[in-house]
Formats: C-alpha cells, structure tokens, sequence
C-alpha cells in the first residue's frame, strides 16, 4: 500500500472535496471541540440555501490530554469537515471514491456504513447517518442533519466528518500517532508533541480554576447580551468560548456531575438562540440579498 | 372467468439501514402485502420478504392477473321513499341508481322484515392486478414504518434511508411507480465493492422476478437473510474445528451481522494475551457490544485471544482485515486496560463520595440519596424477615456500597457492567464474597428470564433497591401508561414478585411500599399523597400478579377471585390462585361455591364477626358454629404454612351445615340480638373463606 503522508492526506482531500464543488475554506479561529461547532457549520446549514463547503478543524478535548504519552488520545486532533446542501444522491460513492484517492481501496478492506444517530437536544439538533467502519475502525462520522436549533435544515444537508489522525495511523500503519509522518523527515510528534505536553498540563495542574469559572460566566454574559443586539456571529464567538472554557473546567475535575448537566444546558441554550436568531436575520433579508445568499 | 397468475417482484434499493430494524421490517412488509392483496381480492401462491442493508425485496409468487368481476346486492331506501304517490321513482331512488352505477329500471324490490326496500345489483368489473399495483404501490412502500425515519436532499418524503433505487415487476413488465425522484424499472445493484469498482455496485437487469436470488447471487449478493445466517454458522464451525476452539455465538449478535452484510466471510483474529488479565466479561462486552466480534474459547470456556468477526466481502485480503480489526481491539483492551488499573487504585470509600454528586433524577436527588433510602429500606426486609445476625451485617454492608462502581472508570465505559464489576472490585478491595456477590445480585432479574440472586441478603437487597425506585417513581408522578414505561417500572414489579417466589419470601407488598415511603418522606422526596401513592403501587403490583396467574393459564374469575382479596400478599395469591384451580374439577367445588355465595350475600349485612353463644338458638346454627370453630382450629396451621390446597378441603366440609343452617334457619329473625349474631355467624365463616379466595368471583 502506498503510504501517504499526512500533509498529503489533507492536500488530497480539499482537492477532491474542491473538484466536487465545495468551497474550501479555513479553520475557525475560536476554540472548539468538533468541527460541527464551527459556525460555517452549525449555523450556515441553516436557511433556504445551497452550501458546499470542506475544511480541516483542530478540535480540542482537554479531557483527552494525556501529555503527549498515550499513542491514541490526544488533547487537540484534526477533523476534516464535508458539509453538502442538499445531500447528493452519491454522496456514498463521493465519499468511497475519496478514500480511494488517499489509498485505501475498498476491495482490500471491510467498509461498513454503521447505524449511528446524532442528537443534541439541548441545541435542538439531530440527524442520522452512520460511522464509517475500516476494518472494524470508525474513521468517518456521517450524518443527514434533520434538525437544527429546533428548525428543519431543508434541503436537508449531509455532514462527513473523517478523523484525519486516525485515518492517518491506519494508512501509515503505525501504531502510535506521534510517529506519523507529516512530510517526509518531520513527524506528528516533531509537530505536535510539545503542545500535547503543555495543553495537557495546563488543563490538568496550571489552569486558574477561579478565572475559568468567571470566564465562562463573562462569556455566557456576552453573548447573550450581542444576541440581543441582533449580532449572531459574535454572539457564537462568545458561545464557542463558554463551551472551550467549560471542557477545561471539566477535564480539571471541578465540575461535578450534578452541575454539569447545569453547565451544558446554559451552552447550549446559547447556542439554540444563535441558531434562531440566524434563521429569523434571514427571513427578514429582502429578496435581492436573499438572492445573492445562495449560491443558484 | 379463468384467471392467469404471474409473479411480482418489489425490491426497493436503499442506502445503507439499520440492521436492528431489518427482522421486523420483514415480517412486516409479508403480513402488510398479504393483507393488501386479501383487500384487492387477489389471491397469490407465497409470499416471501428479502432484506440485506441497502434492500427489501418482496418475492409474490402465483399472483392473480387481475380481480374477479363483483356482484353485490346493495339496499336503497325504502320503497315509500323511493317512490313517489303517482308511482314515479323519487329523487332519492334517481340517487341511489346513480351511486351504484346501475340503470333506474334496473332497481327491484325485496321486503326486510315486511317492510318493502329498494335493491340494486351492483356490478364491478374486475380490474388488471398491473394496474391496482400501479395505483397502490407509492402508498404501500411510503407508510412502511420504521423505529426512525429521515428525509434527503430536497425531498419531502419521510423514509428509512435515502431511496436510490426501486425494481417492480410484474412477469416481464415493469410497474411504473416514483417515490422522491427515483422511479421503477428492472435493474437492481450488484455488492457495492465486489462487483465493480464504482462504490455503488454494477446494475444489472432481472427478466422476470424468480431471477431475482439467482441473479444477485451473480453479483456478489446474497438477498436471502436466511442463506447467509446458515452459511456465517458454517463458515464460523468451519474456522472452529480448523483452530480447535469454540466460538461463543451469541443469537442476537449473530442476527444483527446477517443484516450488516451482502456477502459474508469469517474470519479469526488475535490479540494480545496480556489483555487476558482484564475481567473476562469486559472483554467480551467490548469485543461484542463495540465491535460486533464472536469471542473465542477453548474446549474448556476460557477465553482464548482471539476474535471472530464478519466481513462483508470476499476473502481477499483477509490478512489486511483481521490486522486492521485487531488493531481496533488493542486499542480498546488498552484503553480497557487503563480503566481497570486506575479503578483497582481507587478505595471504595472514594467512589462512594462521588455519587454524591452524580444525580440520581432531579425530584429525587443523587444517588447517594437513593442509596440511603435503600439502606433504611433493606434494614426494615431484614427485620421482617428475621435474618441471621451474619446475614444482616452482609446486607447492611452491601447495601452501603451497592452503588460504588457506577462511578468507576469502567462501568462509566461500559454501562452494562454495573453489578458485575462491582462484585469484582469489591472482592479485590477486601470485601466479604457475600457482600461482593450481594452487589451483583441486587440488579438481578435485568431482563425476562434472567437469574435470580441465590443469597438471601442479595434478594433482600434485589427487592429493597426496585422497591425504592417504583414508591419512589410514582411519588413523583411518573406513571406506566400502555407502551409507556421509560424506566421499566413493570421489569422492576416484576423483578420483585419473581424475588419473593423464588425464595419463599412472606413479604407483603403493602408493608413494603410503607417502608419505601417512609424513606422518601425523610428526604422530603416525593410530590403526590402518600396514601394516593400506595394504592396506585398496590394496583400496579395487582396487574403484575394477574399477567403471572395469566402466564400459569389461571382461568379469569380465578385470578379475580384471589387478587380481590390479595392485599399485598404476593406469595399467598399465587398458591391460593394454583390451589383453586386444582380442584376446578371437583365435583365437590361448585355446590360449595354456590352455599359460600349465598352466605356471603348475607354476611354483607352483617356489623362485625363476634358470635355470642347465648344467642344461638337453633340446632343448625349451633351445629355450624361449632364446625366452623373446629375448622378454624384445623386450618390455622395450614395457612400460616400456605397449604391452601388442604385448607380448601377443609372448607368444603362446612357446605353441610351451612345449607342445613338455610333449611332451618331464618336469619332475618324479629330478635335484633338474634338476628346479627346470625349475620356475625356467616361473616365471620366467610371471613375464613376469603383466606383463600373471594368465591363471588367464581363463575358457576
């Protein structure tokens, strides 16, 4: 098998998402813990319009920290990020075919479409879908979005989520992800390990427990305070924040199960509002900018 | 009219289903076809349904061509109505003639019940079944119903997956027919990988629907569910005789990776035997739950390392596979690993502290405040059941911990573990094996037919612990209601009733739920009366009784007979309910029956069961008094031992004195005192009647 590189890897799949006609477009400069959380996500699935689009975004899961020791957990990893509105017909066979470019032919493997539904309640969101099995692994999360801050994504868009490192160490065959190779002579670990050992430490001993805590209550404050103002993107901003400066909380161990339901509910509340004050700036567009919205 | 058959074949292509939903989706569409067809009035020689993960077939074989023409006679109005005073036909007759399709000289007159109607002989023309198939086909293949559904791209429809493809066909014709863009036709796809490179699998094209098996076969798939489950079991013996090992199928697993695959080929795996030292069981749930692998054991049932897994493929690079699926199991074993290692470190007393903060539901506070209502719970069972001193300290101390492993790494990973893991740590921890297997076994019935716990201080704290979440469910107002039961509070009736009767246990019910109550209202838990509580409790745990005394094929006005004098007693309505039906067929059991329900109607009238000698003024009453004192004598020690098989005979020798005491005696006397010493007599008889059952239910 031809082992490509991890650098090589991303490059492939913006091209072949590129040549399917989405937009490439850049990571979100805000913390977060998945790729859906980007607001060229979360949000612009919503409305009446077209959107392709594909990225590559760091997610952080400070729980996940193992200072740069564990060969499979890692406090920040890559998701590459599909979103296509409407679902095509083929999205399966697209999505075969992409494997297939970064070197993993169907044929030589066992490639299942597993049962996997998402939901969110408290965001008002679920789809269905799958997770992508590769011999047993799960490498892709893939998902017809239904809902969206309780409102109907229509047309009804499809989300592929690839876990890159995964993926990665799969291809590459190795069985710790700090020896992945990004390009020839440099490896994950040379790129990455110090901020896994630094990130990790600081979740778990350095971070200012009473600062986070007041963080989060400033960030909530704002953001609810910029919804009113009618300001969706900001407000997100502020949300995506809230919900880093929480995972941080958590993985410190300050939060106890009890308050966390709290904790998770008040995101999420957030995150519903700025979903429904997306919707609502929309309809209230007049038709030219409607027009120009979309992509037809 | 001669009707020809032809077959019908409907394959309805899809993206990739759900496998869980596959082997109700297949009985469904066989019934609901069959049921179409018996209301088109067209007959069919099989029926047979297919499914794989991207299809559902339907296989009709012999299906008429068309209907048979229809000749019904219809009534119209009558004929005073139909006819008008100069003998023309009415609106109403004009009307009527028009509905049925006929001619108004065609209408006739028939007399119901001597009162003359207006008739009409209608007549449908049978109609082409290629055409009913046409009309019906979207409707039948949209209202499938499935556990979820979706929609797709722009379309509106509500279906399973997205609809990619759809064969109908009727003999050699397609039955035109689209659902959400995609319209019918012959061709159908081949395996995704194995028949081309595409992804989506080669068309190919069916002449006739018999083909259809053959014809997929062809392209690398096998439709029939049933050939590739026998051919996954031979190929998985075959991998077992060849390695010398057993493999554990598990049924429920082996069904849902029939329907995860097109072509399946087996294969074996291994990982390293150092993640042997893992419990065993967590091992299996993470081969089985995670990853859908059969574990492996040697002829012995130890586990062995090794998996067996399923692909859906050929056995091309089967080497590539069972690397690739091992190193996904590594990964988990470690992980798994990790979880037991940081979980053996860590003192119960911790984990105790953390349910505090784990909560339990939000009316009801943490579980650490169940496990203290259940503590309180337990002690009380302990009392009532005069437990051994020893028995009592494994108990209390079981009680104390039952819950500590909910918050271990491991049961945190692997929910279904709770109970399990807990007796393991504890016994790593120091803990006595009572004590340990106590916390496996207060979980225990978890499903229909499970095991029941062997330890009195395990079923002590089985029925404490479901006690507590019932009293305390419905306190706060959640109630079972027809398919709605989100906790499983009938699972949990049901677990306590099969607890009882398994170890003999004379708990009653009512005191059970007073207990629970007592709990809650410590914690100042709980929303609705108390008393409102305990009654919807009782009623509930009666309509667990009656499903029991149904499933043992009780007669109805048996189990009506025993549950309404139940009160609680679990133990005693079940050999009450299995005494009666003994003697069912003794010739001795309806005449008694018949002299108890006579006495009863009187005793209703009655104030109390206090019988005064002086006031016995006949033979017959004193003779039945004192029968009924000897009786009370003899059965005294055959209730207090639930022999209600020798305690019925008993009553049945009292059917003499009592219809010689209505030969001879007139109750309603002139004399009050006289009077309700008689009634008090009859009470009182069959107050020791209702020990047993309340005979009034009885149908005779």
């Amino acid at each position: 098998m031809k082992k490509m590189n991890f650098q090589n890897m991303i490059l492939t799949l913006q091209n072949f998402w590129a040549e399917q006609g989405c937009l490439i477009v850049q990571p979100y400069d805000v913390e977060k813990g998945a790729g859906t959380l980007n607001p060229m996500t979360f949000i612009r699935v919503l409305g009446p319009n077209d959107w392709n689009i594909a990225y590559v975004e760091p997610s952080r899961r400070p729980a996940d920290g193992r200072y740069g020791e564990n060969p499979n957990r890692l406090y920040q990893h890559h998701q590459f990020q599909v979103i296509m509105k409407p679902s095509p017909d083929n999205i399966q066979e697209l999505y075969l075919e992409s494997l297939r470019r970064i070197g993993i032919e169907p044929l030589d493997h066992d490639i299942r479409f597993v049962e996997d539904n998402w939901e969110h309640p408290g965001l008002g969101a679920w789809g269905l879908g799958w997770e992508v099995w590769l011999d047993g692994m799960e490498i892709t999360q893939f998902t017809y979005f239904q809902q969206v801050g309780s409102l109907d994504v229509r047309p009804t868009a499809v989300e592929i989520t690839y876990g890159l490192e995964r993926l990665a160490s799969y291809i590459q065959d190795v069985e710790n992800v700090y020896d992945l190779e990004w390009v020839k002579g440099v490896s994950y670990g040379d790129v990455f390990k110090r901020n896994e050992y630094e990130q990790s430490k600081y979740t778990f001993e350095t971070s200012d427990v009473d600062m986070l805590f007041k963080l989060y209550n400033m960030y909530e404050e704002e953001a609810k305070r910029v919804i009113a103002e009618g300001l969706v993107m900001p407000a997100v901003d502020y949300v995506l924040k809230c919900s880093h400066t929480f995972n941080l909380l958590d993985a410190k161990g300050v939060v106890s199960v009890t308050e966390r339901t709290g904790y998770i509910g008040r995101i999420r509340n957030l995150a519903r509002a700025c979903a429904q004050a997306y919707v609502k700036q929309f309809e209230t567009e007049d038709e030219t900018q409607e027009e120009t919205a979309g992509k037809e | 009219m001669t009707t020809t058959t032809r077959d019908f074949l409907l394959e309805i292509g899809t993206a990739e289903m759900p496998a869980r939903f596959l082997p109700d989706v297949l009985k469904q569409m066989e019934t609901k076809f069959a049921a179409w067809l018996e209301e088109l009035r067209l007959g069919s020689t099989a029926i047979k349904a297919y499914a794989t993960p991207r299809r559902l077939a339907l296989l009709v074989e012999g299906l008429d061509a068309s209907q048979a023409d229809l000749e019904e006679e219809m009534k119209g109005p009558a004929q005073k109505a139909a006819k008008d005073a100069d003998g023309n036909w009415t609106k109403a007759a004009q009307g009527f003639a028009r509905g049925q399709g006929v001619s108004i000289d065609d209408l006739y007159t028939k007399d119901l019940n001597g009162v003359p109607y207006i008739f009409a002989t209608k007549k449908t023309a049978g109609r082409s079944t290629a055409e009913l198939l046409e009309q019906g086909l979207e409707k039948w293949i949209t209202s499938l119903h499935f556990p979820k559904h979706m929609r797709w791209g722009r379309n509106d429809l509500w279906f399973v997956r997205p609809l990619r493809w759809i064969v109908a066909l009727y003999g050699e014709e397609v039955i035109p027919v689209t659902i959400a863009d995609v319209t019918s036709g012959r061709t159908t796809y081949g395996h995704r990988f194995l028949s081309n490179g595409n992804g989506s699998g080669v068309t190919v094209d069916l002449n006739v629907p018999t083909d259809y098996l053959n014809t997929l076969r062809e392209v690398s798939v096998l439709a029939d569910q049933d050939e590739r489950r026998d051919l996954i079991t031979k190929q998985i013996e075959k991998i077992a005789v060849d390695k010398q090992v057993v493999v554990q199928i598990h049924e429920g697993l082996l069904e849902e990776v029939v329907h995860l695959v097109e072509w399946p080929t087996a294969l074996i795996g291994e990982f390293p035997a150092e993640y042997l030292e893992v419990p065993n069981d967590v091992v299996i749930t993470s081969m089985r739950e995670h990853q859908r692998y059969f574990p492996v054991t040697d002829q012995d049932g130890k586990l062995l390392p090794h998996f067996v897994t399923v692909r859906n493929g050929d056995d091309r690079a089967l080497d590539v596979v069972a690397r690739g699926n091992a190193k996904v199991l590594n990964a988990r074993l470690a992980d798994a690993r990790f979880f037991y290692e940081e979980d053996k470190k860590t003192p119960i007393e911790t984990n105790l502290k953390k349910l505090e903060t784990v909560l339990y539901h939000e009316d009801l506070g943490t579980v650490a405040q169940k496990v203290t209502r259940v503590r309180a719970l337990a002690d009380k069972i302990a009392d009532a059941l005069s437990l051994s001193a020893d028995d009592q300290a494994t108990l209390s101390r079981a009680a104390e911990i039952a819950k500590f492993d909910l918050t271990t790494h491991m049961v945190y990973e692997f929910p279904e573990l709770q109970g399990i893991m807990g007796q393991e740590y504890a016994l790593l921890k120091g803990e006595k094996e009572g004590v340990a297997q106590a916390i496996f076994e207060h979980y225990l019935p978890r499903f229909a037919g499970d095991v029941l716990p062997e330890t009195l201080p395990g079923t002590a704290l089985a029925i404490a612990e479901k006690m507590d979440t019932i009293v305390a469910s419905f306190a706060i107002g959640l109630k079972v209601t027809g398919s709605q039961d989100p906790y499983g509070l009938r699972r949990q009736a049901a677990g306590i009733v099969a607890n009882l009767l398994q170890h003999d246990l004379d708990l009653n019910v009512g005191i059970l739920i007073d207990f629970a109550l007592a709990g809650l209202q410590e914690q100042g838990a709980g929303k609705l009366a108390p008393e409102q509580v305990k009654q919807d409790v009782l009623d509930f745990f009666n309509l667990r009784l009656e499903n029991l005394l149904q499933e043992e094929n009780t007669r109805y006005d048996v189990i009506n007979a025993v549950l309404a004098v139940a009160e609680g007693n679990v133990l005693a309505t079940v050999t009450r309910a299995r005494a009666v039906m003994n003697k069912l067929d003794d010739e001795r059991f309806l005449p008694a029956v018949e002299s108890f329900k006579r006495t009863n109607n009187l005793a209703k009238k009655a104030q109390g069961t206090d019988v005064n000698e002086a006031h016995l003024q006949d033979d017959a009453e004193k003779a039945l008094y004192k029968r009924l004192l000897a009786v009370e004598e003899t059965v005294r020690p055959l209730l207090a031992a639930r022999n209600h098989d020798a305690v019925l005979e008993e009553l049945f020798t009292l059917k003499g004195d009592i219809d010689h005491f209505f030969e001879q005696v007139m109750v309603m006397a002139e004399d009050e005192n006289v009077k309700n010493n008689r009634l008090n007599l009859l009470n009182r008889l069959i107050q020791n009647v209702r020990e047993v059952a309340d005979f009034s239910e009885i149908v005779s």
